[in-house]
């Protein structure tokens, strides 16, 4: 037993790698929220009038609700007049290509790996680069153009296509959805805007990487995606933050929409910092969001990897409206040290032979607590709905948790679901296995957790199941269970 | 290439072993037999290194080094293979994978490149064919879902990959019938070379049917009590263990 202690002691001990603050001279407005603050946020973002209206009534909404506290997560107190709403990267108005932007801010992508250069060209991804606020840097949007498809920052969608906008915004998730959804309505920055046209098959993943930077800026990203009639895309979200002492606040929300036969595939790599070994500083990640299968036979998947952030509140769900819809949630998350995560999905069956799938990966180490939460809700109507669920958490070391909250909501009789779970540790006797074959404990430790979440990682673009794998492994440097 | 001297281990400060001499020379076949709880495996967890096991005395020299200041990674890439008695399930990570990142690791302590991805597939096509395993079960997970006999090939297939010095079979004969007894026998016998040494720990006399020993030990409470040639085992068969206990008693 002591040996295991000691080994976990080394979890404990391993530090979040891409900690590191950018100096960029970076234009913010006072702390604190108000009326004021976000006429001044939509007016900097020169918005149309109906977004300040949104935005508003957003406000007005979010001021009578109250912080939900039925998560299985302690939250501090989070003292929203100490926030600042609104941080851009100071720079030349409207760069026209690398040469123009801040070659700090092209260092800070390069240190995170992220290649903005020439090469996505030929690696063939179009990146839409949010540092803090405003987007920096937009590739491919010519290629992409060509068929019609819309991958921009949301600030410039509002303003070039605000009909769309005005459409579909807020059409998944309301502003009266929940707090921190409101919040997000209320004020946020900017986020990636996606439109993909009928019968248009986007050619590469659309990807886009988001990154918080200035100190004691609360960020709220906003997306929406739409894939009309018999259209294809898959979307690919990747996270770092530099490391800091004060928590930071993020509630972002993504909405997606999918219409007749259209199929919609989110991933998501998350990696905020998720605070020191001791539980200090990181990321706090309220995160809204939600998709619908609006036209028949559409589909949407989401694919999650969250090994990042100190508290983790996030349900990518879907609402399968359309008959013989399909929803699907794969999610692998990590907690070490003192992080906290409460995730899961909603699965919302209104069309007839509708189908869901949910897998949920947990992986608790350290002091980590992890929550997985489900519901799946068949309504009246529902036919011949479907559904698999299976949760398995994993445990490493004594003093970690894992929890699952799997509710269950079915009118129609007709429905067939299915659950499973399981929970195991990584054992002394697998661990020792790999060690008589030549592989030393940590890449064992790397290769079991990796075994163990392959079902999930298996539906990750090849890119991304590369990295999310590293990550996983360095999420749990050095572990034992 | 092995001299185990006088080697006392303990589980849970229960002493198992009480004093063990045995060598093992190249191209040497041993093999170990006793009854159930005589420390069998015990002995073979110990030389590869497993921490459950504490060893209080003796000293065992592998190839000139101090073994048992090694690492269990180390053994292993100093070419001492243990086949399990109960194969570990590693569920979701395919043979092949676990397979390349054991001889990876191997080859990164022996100082040379990463094998490539055709050098691998040859290697094990050839290593399956030897030890007759079908082309599904390599790219099953480890020992995942496996039958009692698939695990035991598995475990020949692996040391037919990592090619070692030292094998160890812990009791790779029990639970197999006569098909999969001979397939693994075949294996060891088509492995066996003059620059390797093979130890057989078994309870039963069977597979020593198929596979010659040079040597056959009678391991009883902790101590090899008889030491003789392959006759031994014949002798065993025939009397049992029982007479042990009126000899040792």
């Amino acid at each position: 037993m002591e040996e295991k202690d000691q080994i976990l002691d080394q979890v404990t001990g391993s530090e979040y790698k891409y900690g590191f603050y950018t100096d960029i001279d970076t234009e913010t407005i006072p702390k604190g929220l108000n009326e004021d603050v976000i006429r001044l946020i939509s007016a900097k973002k020169e918005e149309p009038e109906f977004m300040l209206e949104f935005r508003l009534k957003s406000y007005r909404h979010w001021l009578t609700m109250k912080m939900p506290g039925w998560a299985h997560l302690r939250i501090p107190e989070i003292n929203y007049q100490d926030i600042i709403f609104y941080a851009a990267p100071r720079q030349v108005v409207g760069p026209k290509s690398l040469s123009e932007v801040d070659p700090e801010l092209l260092r800070t992508f390069s240190r995170l790996g992220i290649p903005l250069e020439e090469q996505k060209m030929l690696s063939g991804v179009a990146v839409d680069a949010v540092m803090d606020s405003v987007s920096v840097k937009t590739t491919f949007r010519e290629t992409l153009a060509e068929l019609g498809i819309i991958f921009c920052s949301m600030s410039e969608a509002v303003r070039e296509y605000p009909e769309l906008v005005k459409k579909y915004l807020g059409s998944v998730v309301p502003y009266t959805d929940n707090y921190f959804a409101s919040l997000n309505s209320a004020v946020f920055s900017d986020g990636s805007f996606c439109y993909i046209p009928k019968g248009v098959r986007c050619p590469m993943e659309l990807s886009t990487y988001f990154r918080i930077n200035a100190a004691n800026t609360g960020q709220f990203e906003r997306t929406l995606l739409i894939a009309d009639d018999d259209s294809y895309v898959s979307y690919l979200e990747g996270c770092t933050a530099p490391m800091r002492d004060e928590n930071q606040l993020h509630a972002a929300v993504v909405e997606i929409v999918a219409l007749e036969n259209a199929q919609v595939k989110y991933s998501t790599v998350q990696n905020w910092y998720p605070g020191d070994k001791n539980g200090k500083g990181g990321i706090y990640n309220f995160v809204t969001k939600r998709g619908i299968c609006k036209g028949d036979n559409s589909k949407i998947s989401w694919t999650q990897v969250e090994t990042g952030s100190a508290i983790t509140w996030k349900y990518p769900s879907c609402i399968l409206r359309g008959n013989n819809t399909t929803g699907e949630f794969y999610s692998v998350a990590v907690t070490n040290n003192y992080q906290q995560a409460d995730t899961g999905t909603k699965m919302m069956h209104i069309g007839k032979n509708s189908k869901s799938t949910i897998i949920s990966k947990g992986i608790s180490a350290g002091h980590g607590q992890n929550s997985f939460r489900s519901l799946v809700k068949v309504m009246k109507n529902a036919d011949r709905v479907r559904n698999f669920t299976q949760c398995d958490s994993m445990l490493m070391g004594d003093k970690c948790g894992a929890h699952t909250f799997p509710y269950i909501e079915v009118e129609n009789q007709s429905a067939i679901l299915e659950h499973e779970a399981t929970t195991s540790r990584i054992g002394e006797d697998q661990i020792f296995y790999c060690n008589q074959r030549g592989i030393d404990t940590e890449t064992a430790v790397g290769l079991i957790i990796n075994g163990y979440a392959r079902e999930v990682l298996n539906k990750l673009p090849m890119e991304f199941a590369v990295e999310a794998q590293k990550l996983l492994q360095i999420s749990l440097e050095g572990s034992v269970g | 290439m092995l001299q185990i001297k006088d080697l006392h281990v303990s589980i849970d400060g229960k002493e198992i072993l009480k004093g063990i001499d045995l060598e093992v020379k190249t191209g040497e076949v041993h093999a170990i037999m006793g009854p159930n709880g005589s420390g069998k495996s015990t002995l073979a967890a110990a030389l590869a290194g497993r921490e459950l096991f504490e060893i209080t005395n003796g000293s065992v020299i592998y190839n000139g080094e101090n073994l048992l200041e090694m690492s269990p990674e180390d053994r292993a890439r100093k070419g001492l293979f243990l086949g399990f008695q109960y194969p570990v399930e590693i569920p979701g990570v395919s043979i092949v994978n676990f397979m390349k990142t054991a001889m990876n690791e191997l080859r990164k302590y022996r100082g040379l490149e990463p094998i490539s991805a055709s050098d691998f597939l040859k290697h094990m096509r050839d290593k399956k064919e030897l030890v007759g395993i079908t082309a599904n079960m390599a790219n099953r997970s480890v020992n995942e879902g496996f039958s009692g006999g698939e695990k035991k090939k598995n475990e020949i297939f692996q040391m037919a990959m990592l090619e070692p010095t030292l094998a160890i079979l812990d009791e790779t004969d029990s639970g197999l019938d006569i098909d999969a007894l001979k397939i693994v026998a075949n294996g060891v016998n088509k492995l066996r070379r003059s620059d390797n040494a093979t130890i057989i720990i078994t309870h039963y006399q069977r597979l020593l049917e198929y596979i010659i020993p040079d040597f056959v030990h009678v391991l009883y409470k902790g101590k090899i009590v008889r030491s003789s040639g392959k006759e031994l085992a014949l002798e065993l068969e025939e009397k049992g263990y029982d007479w042990l206990k009126d000899e040792n008693e």
